[in-house]
């Protein structure tokens, strides 16, 4: 599977990549944004990898740090962001120490982004075309018309009718603005394409459409999917595995069926209780009492242990070690600590 | 830009130019000191020559109708009367002897002023915090709260005065224009440098602490975030990405103030003597001379307006979202 994808690539890979490595794996994350009062420890301690071809799904409530996460990977953080620990290895190239400008290399060529919400993410005063081309002229040094070509292709692709090419972002609707910025995130080719709530601001049926785009781009193009977003049938129609995010860490990460079947965390056995079921007559959902903890500060042992109705003594105390299942599933919950 | 949308702006100058031809009568005639006294400038004359005065100058007829059409008859043929200071001189022959002159200092100044004061503001913008920033900024604000005179003297007092560099005041030494050719120029250049400092500076300090405000703006945009995710270089993301967009709001700006250069800067051309049009309008003001008034405001205004349609149009150019 990795040496079919890999050999579809229409670049080659960096120079200093390892073609044995896996596709990425992120190692104790720690991404912290600086606050007059503190650091505030948004992603601490986040493990995963992702393999080539592979659908992953980020989930977990607001401010949780999946898209935090997501964004440290290619470092574009706000100017008070800084990723304090661990490592990002992509084909065995740790990103962490990399300048901004040798970061460069990686951005869009190897992981791409579609942003959420398209209106905002399009420059308004440029033609959408040419913001598809932008990439493949300026990283790629392809000539301006090769480059015009390319996105006229990618368009194309990506169902956008060929009398739009000279829309600007204002003159498409959502669904066309979130089909043009796939375009544009796959300008490059990338290895990795990650989904920032690509189908938030959409309507049920566009949102469908988007996501058998991408699910027939990932399979046609042979790319990774990293997908965000706090919509749990998102992740069970689209992704191959899930990754669930409480206040900056693992709380549990398997299989989309194994973990949608069988959850084990007590966060997410209550977050997939507190999402509705269109077929279940269950007319009230469950909610979880409280609110997250402030991450300047945040309790010493398990972080979701101030809210959770199974915590043990030893829950506020200790962070939960991760513990890994033979389905391969891993949880970081003090529930489990002895089964392994 | 359709034909609609720029049909729509013409009228609306149409319409504003003819209410400033309206207002421009009634305001010079509710100030108070009357015409025909100043043009007299004797206190001792007899009732009789006065009242033949106002005759002969058409003050005797009643405001409206008669004054108000007549008005608006002559300047519609391009007749905007004769000037009571300058005696038997056309007022537009008056105004357009002071035009090259304030053209050349404020329309220079002006030049100068949008370069720098944006390229100024875009990089302090864009690297907020940094030593441009920081010096920058602070001297902006100085020279945007400063009035022309505050900026100006300091300079006569030490390059004119002191240093002897350049000339206190005027256009021209005496028979400097008649000098053979190189000289001319030199001499006219020597005579614009202070002046055109002044109002460079002032006007710098505007435009940069505009544009970077605006930098800073379109800087926390998503796509800014976007056009780094494309890794594109930082002065890519700021040519392409974060400066159209800033200069969106300076178009308009920069417009309007160009309607004001034919006003000229009445109070950097007053302290250099600069014979433009902003010394007439004192000289007029001072001698109630209702005909040069009328000429000037008229010319600033409809100068005004058409920048704006100038900007309008601009607009409509740079940003699509107001094509249709």
């Amino acid at each position: 599977m990795t040496a079919e994808i890999r050999g579809r690539r229409q670049w080659p890979l960096p120079k200093q990549a390892d073609p044995a490595a896996p596709l990425l794996r992120v190692n104790n994350l720690q991404t912290h944004f600086q606050l007059g009062r503190g650091w505030v420890k948004a992603v601490d301690g986040v493990s995963f990898g992702l393999d080539d071809g592979e659908a992953l799904g980020l989930v977990g409530e607001s401010g949780c740090g999946k898209t935090t996460t997501a964004l440290s990977l290619v470092r574009l953080l706000p100017s008070n962001g800084r990723i304090r620990g661990g490592s990002v290895e992509l084909f065995g190239i740790d990103l962490v120490p990399k300048t901004d400008r040798q970061l460069d290399r990686y951005r869009w060529r190897e992981i791409s982004i579609v942003f959420q919400g398209a209106m905002n993410a399009l420059n308004p005063v440029v033609q959408v075309r040419r913001q598809i081309a932008e990439p493949v002229q300026y990283r790629l040094n392809q000539s301006e018309s090769a480059s015009l070509k390319r996105a006229d292709e990618l368009l194309d692709m990506v169902g956008i009718p060929s009398r739009r090419l000279g829309a600007y972002p204002h003159e498409l609707s959502g669904g066309m603005r979130q089909r043009a910025m796939i375009a544009m995130a796959l300008a490059c080719d990338p290895a990795i394409v990650i989904g920032d709530e690509p189908t938030t601001a959409l309507d049920a049926m566009v949102q469908a459409q988007i996501l058998v785009l991408l699910e027939q781009l990932r399979r046609d193009l042979g790319l990774s999917l990293i997908l965000i977003t706090h919509d749990l049938s998102v992740v069970a129609e689209t992704c191959d595995r899930v990754l669930v995010m409480y206040a900056g860490r693992v709380a549990e990460e398997g299989p989309v069926s194994r973990v949608f079947t069988e959850p084990r965390h007590p966060y997410t056995r209550k977050l997939l209780g507190a999402f509705p079921n269109i077929r279940s007559d269950r007319r009230t959902l469950e909610t979880i009492p409280g609110e997250p903890p402030d991450l300047v500060n945040p309790p010493a042992g398990c972080r979701f242990a101030p809210r959770c109705a199974q915590a043990m003594p030893v829950c506020a105390g200790t962070l939960p070690p991760e513990v890994s299942f033979d389905d391969g599933v891993r949880v970081a919950c003090h529930l489990f600590g002895t089964t392994a | 830009m359709s034909a609609r949308y720029l049909g729509q702006r013409l009228l609306q100058a149409i319409v504003t130019i003819a209410a400033i031809v309206l207002l421009n009568f009634l305001l010079f005639r509710l100030m108070p000191g009357s015409p025909e006294r100043i043009l007299l400038r004797n206190p001792n004359l007899s009732q009789q020559v006065v009242e033949a005065t106002r005759a002969r100058w058409g003050l005797d007829k009643p405001l409206i109708p008669d004054q108000l059409v007549s008005y608006i008859g002559s300047t519609l043929e391009g007749d905007l009367g004769y000037s009571f200071k300058f005696r038997g001189q056309p007022v537009t022959s008056v105004i357009a002897d002071r035009v090259g002159p304030t053209l050349l200092l404020v329309g220079l100044g002006e030049l100068i002023s949008v370069f720098v004061g944006i390229a100024i503001g875009a990089y302090a913008g864009w690297r907020r915090g940094g030593v441009v920033d920081r010096v920058g900024s602070g001297v902006s604000l100085v020279l945007y709260s400063m009035p022309y005179f505050v900026i100006g003297m300091p300079l006569i007092v030490i390059f004119a005065a002191g240093l002897g560099w350049f000339p206190t005041s005027g256009m021209t030494s005496v028979g400097g224009g008649d000098r053979p050719f190189p000289d001319n120029i030199i001499d006219l250049a020597r005579h614009l440098a202070l002046p055109l400092a002044t109002v460079s500076l002032g006007l710098i300090g505007q435009y940069s602490i505009l544009m970077r405000s605006a930098i800073i703006e379109t800087r926390s945009e998503d796509y800014i975030t976007t056009a780094r995710a494309k890794g594109l270089r930082d002065g890519r993301v700021l040519r392409a990405h974060a400066f159209p967009n800033a200069m969106l709001p300076m178009v308009t700006l920069i417009a309007i103030n160009l309607g004001y250069v034919i006003g000229g800067a009445i109070t950097a051309e007053i302290v250099f003597s600069w014979p433009g049009l902003g010394t007439l309008t004192v000289t007029a003001l001072q001698s109630r001379d209702y005909p040069v008034l009328q000429g000037i405001f008229l010319l600033v205004a409809v100068s005004v307006v058409l920048a704006n349609l100038a900007a309008d149009i601009i607009y409509g150019l740079l940003d699509p979202r107001v094509r249709r």
